[in-house]
């Protein structure tokens, strides 16, 4: 068995297109572990760790590291341009620009999900050419936010994003998104994981959703005014399927809030508002909706008394949550905040403290494994649970933990098993709670996935705010007996 | 109002995918129409260089 890296200088190649590259090498005869890779400095820590040494490359840089049986490993490694060959072999080049492809074909939206610094150039040089942006990068700077949108809103269009994860358009799915059927409910969301829980919680209630604009999560802070939110509501209202708009985000800025009150009032249709931070919970806002378009309430949207837990050692004190979505963390760390218990955060809810270091959990402790310390140069842990299951493992050794909470994301994009990712270090004898977001089209399965947690001895609860509920009864429990 | 935004809702997009390859793949899968462009970083990923070249050009 040899360990070999090798690089390609300047080359850039899309994560989660390098991590399906890596699972077809793994797979190949002889090939006992890969990895393709940019040569961040994350991704370098990682390879040093699995004992390629320090290895002298930079975030523009492609390395693929192989271990396997030596004649597998050069025969891999001689070969590299046509295991990372995009596309199927023989078909004509795909544009190389924006500015190529819009010659083959006129488009109506551009995607972008290109690494950050690069992001606005690409989105800019879109809203010039007449599209709409789905603007899934992150790390765009809160300047180029606006500037973008204002230059969206100049001509007749609209940015989602930046950071947005999910939209429902017209029918189409973009980013990550799960099987959901149309109907009534129209969403405007700066929350990605918020407008995937809330669709499929819809859907497995028996309606459905017009459409689902996503605007990144900072369109309603004061900056940005809701640029985006304005356009949505204006385009739902105008809808003839959506019936009633919801708005789902993070508490809006003043003068965001403002502008916001004064655009619903002269709605000609419903709006419910829910503004995750407080109060509100994703359900809870579903059942809001499904009664204001005659459709009942299902009792899976009725939280019920937490079952009691029992057996727990007097070290056990703390909750973990681990979260691939990010809005599910921030919904329960407001769950927690409502019953005055305090979680540390990468992501903290205001008045939250943050978790100095990201690496070490302290007290109760939520982390948001999609944060941007986490996935830089690496595929989002919906995608790849590889980061989660590794942290994961090492909460399980913490004898001071006594829940731990989890959350599943099914859909588009989404990993083909993320329960199976966990599944064979889940232990009999802690507690762990989970939620599981999707539906039974998805190609998860809904219900095979639920199953498989249940089978490993996990309490599965229908949606993420009631995991949280029940995991914050547990941590009341623990203070009372303290 | 956003007219254009209007309009996009009710006909059937079609899409322009610039970086994550699994993204257009996806929109291809359930039936839409997409352009993929084959997208590296401009300036050999020097975002102020690439914005130097641009005004150059």
């Amino acid at each position: 068995m040899i360990k070999k890296t090798a690089t390609l200088r300047n080359r850039y190649l899309d994560s989660v297109f390098l991590m399906q590259v890596a699972r077809r090498m793994a797979a190949s005869p002889g090939i006992h572990d890969a990895s393709a890779l940019l040569g961040t400095d994350a991704n370098k820590a990682v390879l040093a760790g699995m004992g390629y040494g320090a290895l002298d490359v930079g975030p523009n840089d492609l390395v693929v590291a192989l271990e396997g049986e030596p004649l597998a490993v050069e025969a891999v490694a001689a070969d590299l341009e046509a295991w990372l060959a995009p596309g199927v072999p023989g078909a004509a080049p795909a544009p190389r620009t924006l500015e190529e492809a819009l010659r083959s074909r006129a488009a109506d939206i551009a995607v972008v999900s290109v690494p950050g610094a690069h992001a606005a150039r690409e989105a800019r040089a879109a809203l010039a050419a007449g599209l709409h942006v789905f603007l899934f990068s992150s790390n765009v700077s809160l300047e180029d936010e606006v500037s973008l949108k204002l230059d969206a809103r100049d001509r007749g269009l609209i940015v989602m994003g930046p950071d947005c994860g999910t939209a429902y358009l017209a029918g189409a799915g973009l980013g990550f998104t799960n099987a959901v059927r149309r109907g009534p409910i129209g969403l405007v969301g700066s929350t990605g994981t918020g407008m995937q829980e809330f669709a499929c919680l819809v859907h497995r209630a028996g309606s459905g959703i017009s459409h689902g604009i996503g605007t990144g999560g900072r369109d309603l802070c004061d900056a940005v005014a809701g640029a985006s939110t304005l356009a949505g509501i204006d385009a739902l209202e105008a809808d003839p399927a959506t019936q009633i708009i919801v708005v789902l985000s993070k508490p809006p800025g003043a003068a965001a809030t403002a502008k916001l009150a004064e655009r619903l009032q002269s709605c000609t249709k419903p709006v419910m508002q829910c503004l995750l931070g407080g109060k509100d919970t994703l359900d809870g806002a579903v059942a809001r909706t499904l009664r204001e378009v005659g459709v009942e309430v299902p009792t899976f949207l009725r939280p019920g008394v937490s079952p009691r837990v029992t057996g727990l050692r007097p070290e056990q004190r703390h909750v973990r949550g681990l979260f691939a979505g990010g809005t599910l963390c921030y919904q329960a760390q407001a769950i927690f905040g409502q019953a005055g218990l305090t979680v540390h955060s990468n992501a903290p809810l205001h008045g939250m403290p943050a978790l100095e270091v990201p690496e070490q959990s302290v007290g109760h402790t939520f982390l948001d494994m999609g944060a941007e310390s986490f996935v830089e140069g690496r595929p989002h842990p919906m995608i790849d649970g590889a980061q989660r299951r590794r942290r994961l493992e090492r909460e399980l050794g913490d004898p001071s933990v006594a829940v731990v909470l989890l959350d599943f994301i099914l859909g588009t994009l989404s990993s083909a098993d993320p329960v199976g990712e966990v599944l064979d270090i889940l232990p009999k004898g802690l507690c762990v709670a989970a939620s599981v977001c999707g539906t039974e089209g998805d190609a998860q399965g809904l219900e095979r996935q639920v199953r498989a947690l249940e089978g490993a001895g996990v309490r599965v609860f229908p949606t993420a705010a009631q995991a949280a509920y029940f995991c914050r009864d547990v941590a009341l429990t623990l203070r009372e007996g303290s | 109002m956003n007219t254009a935004l209007v309009d996009l809702l009710q006909g059937r997009p079609v899409f322009v995918n610039i970086g994550v390859r699994a993204f257009g793949e996806s929109l291809q899968a359930a039936g839409f129409e997409v352009v993929q462009v084959d997208w590296t970083p401009p300036a050999g990923g020097d975002p102020r260089l690439a914005a130097l070249l641009e005004d150059l050009l």
